[in-house]
């Protein structure tokens, strides 16, 4: 392993497109309630590759925030990642110490939170918030962080950075601060970038700015983006693969186009039904019944047997395995071979 | 009922059920040089019976401070708003009562907006503790709620669990049972189901839907989300920075957009389409809404602008109607032409505009 100053300011080797940058294999994550342990992220597995957008998509409470945290090590104290691998160029960052994980935070690893206002100090200058991975990871005095503070609110599209730099988080709007926060992100280069709803505070004609400089960054830098969101748009529009969660555990993954195009789980097919887009004015949407289990609820078997119309008694006894469906795909359900889920038009 | 629910699809009637007009409400800002904050500009709108109108645009553009002086929670400065022809500003006492129970209102969050330390059974029949003629014996009472309960899809034994007992979705019927409950004629629906996930919006959304056919109720649909307001609304109204730019049928304004604004709306809002081989481009537009306190002069829309020239500068664009239909009025000195054709060039970038008017599939 190499010093701290040596990772950062070695020249990075050039991420290929396409190439594996991080590999999720069988994540568990638990969480300590004075009700006993929950199981929040179970057995989740998934991959990222550069200069891709994977997608990690589902509803409040499925999960995907969670995970999301677990790969950064920045889950809560009563929170533990308590099975898997979460391999990052190599390195499995599931069984480094806190204190190992520092050096991989900013180089190799950045993360977007949802809310700008809050995930930024209120107290200090954005040019002291940006300037402060490089005093850290790179040693620069406050003069020379400054100045890279400068360029990378140049670079994320930030008007008049000379004079900006100075202002407090609470004196750009909110586009602006997820602007900042993402050259926060970025602003060593990582190889992966996970954007935790990064839009979802926005307003649609920001969201479609932040978005695309999103793109354009991960164009430049080739860097692997994992984009979280319960905005099936979103996906449609942003993503190439999306890994579909629900109660904690994936329950689909493959290319966007073929998942949304023809889903195999019967969770995805619901939500793409429920989507108000392609039913006319006063039609009756196909709403999926009831709403997702607590997590103290979790059922044995399958975790969308309660609201599955598909459902049989195998799905209350055993849990569906995520198992590869035709070449780039996977899907966790007894019936997704033997009936392709526009049965479900039927039911 | 059913007579009112006949007019329902037919929108315009010849007294529309709630006029505005010219609506204005400015707030006074402490401690600023310009201290005045005009939420509302000259708004004109109308709502039939049994009709559902969408309110849409971003936040801070006043579609909030519409629906509060709607419900008379706000005094505005200017303006009229006639409920089947009379106005409720100049009403007092009973009257004002009387007329406070006709339009009612849906909040957006339903974990914020129902009080922990009544039940769900209260919570629905408060309203009745002010109204006290409508519903003025026990039985009475009681009946009704059972009522109400079974409407909106909740069960009645549930009436003395607490709201944290409720998931969201359910949470919303409670809120939308609370409306009901004095039957109004409009109910205001201020981001009804934002707060909700996907799989449970579209429940709510069916009852929505469902309670409008069965008891013709009319509603103000807030949202800022462009697929649930081009599913529910008749009629929709765009609005930008405390105007409202553009008004029409809900495929009009979807389809054949006139404002500028509107159409970078809609075309930056993403849309799920998987039958598409090439991403789809769009008008992205730079910068944000300009602050209320310190509006753009003339058209408040031309800072964001590609279209803006000088004349948007100097002089506010007046409502004009789209030459085939006079009930399409946009505010804008060059309004995209029925052809579809906006305008490229200039700051912003409308990389491939013939997909901005492309119908949804």
């Amino acid at each position: 392993m190499t010093s701290h100053t040596q990772t950062a300011t070695a020249p990075r080797d050039q991420l290929t497109e396409g190439e594996v940058v991080l590999t999720v294999t069988g994540l568990d994550v638990d969480i300590r309630t004075p009700k006993g342990v929950l199981r929040a992220v179970n057995n989740v597995s998934f991959e990222a590759r550069a200069g891709r957008t994977l997608a990690l998509l589902g509803e409040s409470g499925c999960g995907k925030s969670m995970t999301a945290k677990a790969v950064a090590g920045l889950l809560d104290p009563v929170a533990d990642v308590t099975g898997g691998t979460v391999v990052l160029n190599g390195t499995d960052l599931a069984a480094l110490t806190p204190k190992q994980r520092l050096k991989y935070a900013g180089p190799e690893l950045g993360i977007v939170f949802q809310d700008a206002l809050t995930a930024l100090n209120p107290v200090y200058t954005v040019g002291t918030q940006l300037g402060e991975a490089f005093r850290i990871h790179q040693g620069l005095s406050k003069k020379a962080a400054k100045v890279k503070a400068i360029e990378l609110m140049r670079h994320v599209g930030i008007p008049q950075p000379e004079s900006r730099v100075d202002s407090f988080p609470h004196q750009f709007s909110g586009g602006m601060r997820q602007r900042i926060l993402i050259a926060m992100a970025v602003a060593l280069g990582p190889r992966l970038l996970i954007a935790d709803e990064p839009t979802t505070a926005l307003d649609v004609t920001v969201q479609a700015q932040i978005m695309k400089l999103l793109r354009d960054l991960r164009t430049e830098s080739h860097m692997a983006v994992v984009l979280i969101t319960h905005d099936l748009a979103l996906v449609a529009e942003e993503a190439d693969t999306v890994a579909v969660m629900y109660a904690g555990n994936v329950v689909e993954t493959g290319p966007v186009r073929e998942v949304f195009g023809s889903p195999k789980h019967p969770y995805t097919r619901g939500l793409l039904d429920s989507v108000p887009a392609d039913v006319g004015r006063g039609a009756d949407l196909k709403s999926i019944a009831g709403s997702p289990p607590e997590l103290h609820r979790i059922p044995e078997g399958c975790v969308y047997q309660s609201r599955c119309p598909l459902v049989q008694d195998v799905c209350r006894a055993i849990r569906p395995a995520l198992e590869p469906e035709g070449t780039n795909r996977t899907v966790a359900c007894h019936f997704s071979a033997s009936s392709d889920t526009k049965e479900l038009d039927n039911v | 009922m059913s007579d009112i629910a006949a007019h329902s699809l037919t929108g315009e009637t010849t007294v529309p059920l709630l006029e505005v007009r010219g609506l204005t409400k400015n707030f006074h800002v402490p401690g600023r040089g310009n201290n005045v904050l005009c939420a509302l500009d000259k708004i004109d709108l109308h709502v039939g019976r049994g009709e559902t109108l969408g309110l849409v645009g971003e936040s801070g553009c006043g579609k909030s401070t519409l629906a509060r002086t709607l419900l008379m929670l706000e005094q505005p400065d200017e303006g009229t708003i006639r409920f089947e022809g009379s106005d409720p500003f100049g009403l007092k006492g009973k009257q004002l009562l009387a007329w406070r129970r006709r339009v009612q209102m849906v909040f957006q969050d339903p974990f914020a907006s129902l009080n922990a330390r009544m039940t769900a059974g209260e919570i629905i029949s408060e309203p009745w503790a002010t109204h006290t003629d409508l519903y003025p014996t026990k039985k009475a009472r009681a009946a009704r709620l059972q009522e109400l309960m079974e409407i909106v899809g909740l069960r009645p034994s549930d009436a003395g669990k607490s709201p944290q007992e409720f998931s969201g979705g359910q949470r919303q019927r409670i809120g939308i049972a609370r409306a009901l409950a004095l039957n109004p004629d409009v109910i205001v629906l201020d981001e009804p189901v934002s707060a909700l996930d996907l799989s449970v919006q579209a429940q709510v959304l069916n009852l929505l839907n469902d309670l409008q056919k069965r008891l013709g109720v009319a509603y103000i649909f807030i949202s800022h989300d462009l697929s649930v307001v081009r599913h529910v609304a008749d009629r929709v109204a765009v609005m930008y920075l405390g105007r409202i730019v553009e008004t029409g049928t809900t495929e009009q304004v979807f389809e054949r957009p006139r404002h500028p604004y509107t159409a970078a709306l809609m075309s930056a809002s993403p849309q799920l389409d998987v039958t598409g081989t090439a991403p789809r481009n769009r008008i992205v537009l730079e910068g944000e809404m300009p602050s209320p306190l310190d509006p753009p002069s003339g058209c408040r829309f031309r800072t964001r602008c590609w279209k803006a020239e000088e004349i948007c500068a100097t002089l506010a664009p007046p409502a004009a109607s789209a030459p085939d239909d006079p009930r399409h009025v946009a505010e804008c000195h060059f309004p995209i032409a029925a052809d579809g054709m906006p305008a490229a060039g200039g700051p912003v970038r409308p990389r491939n505009a013939v997909n901005l008017l492309a119908p949804r599939q």
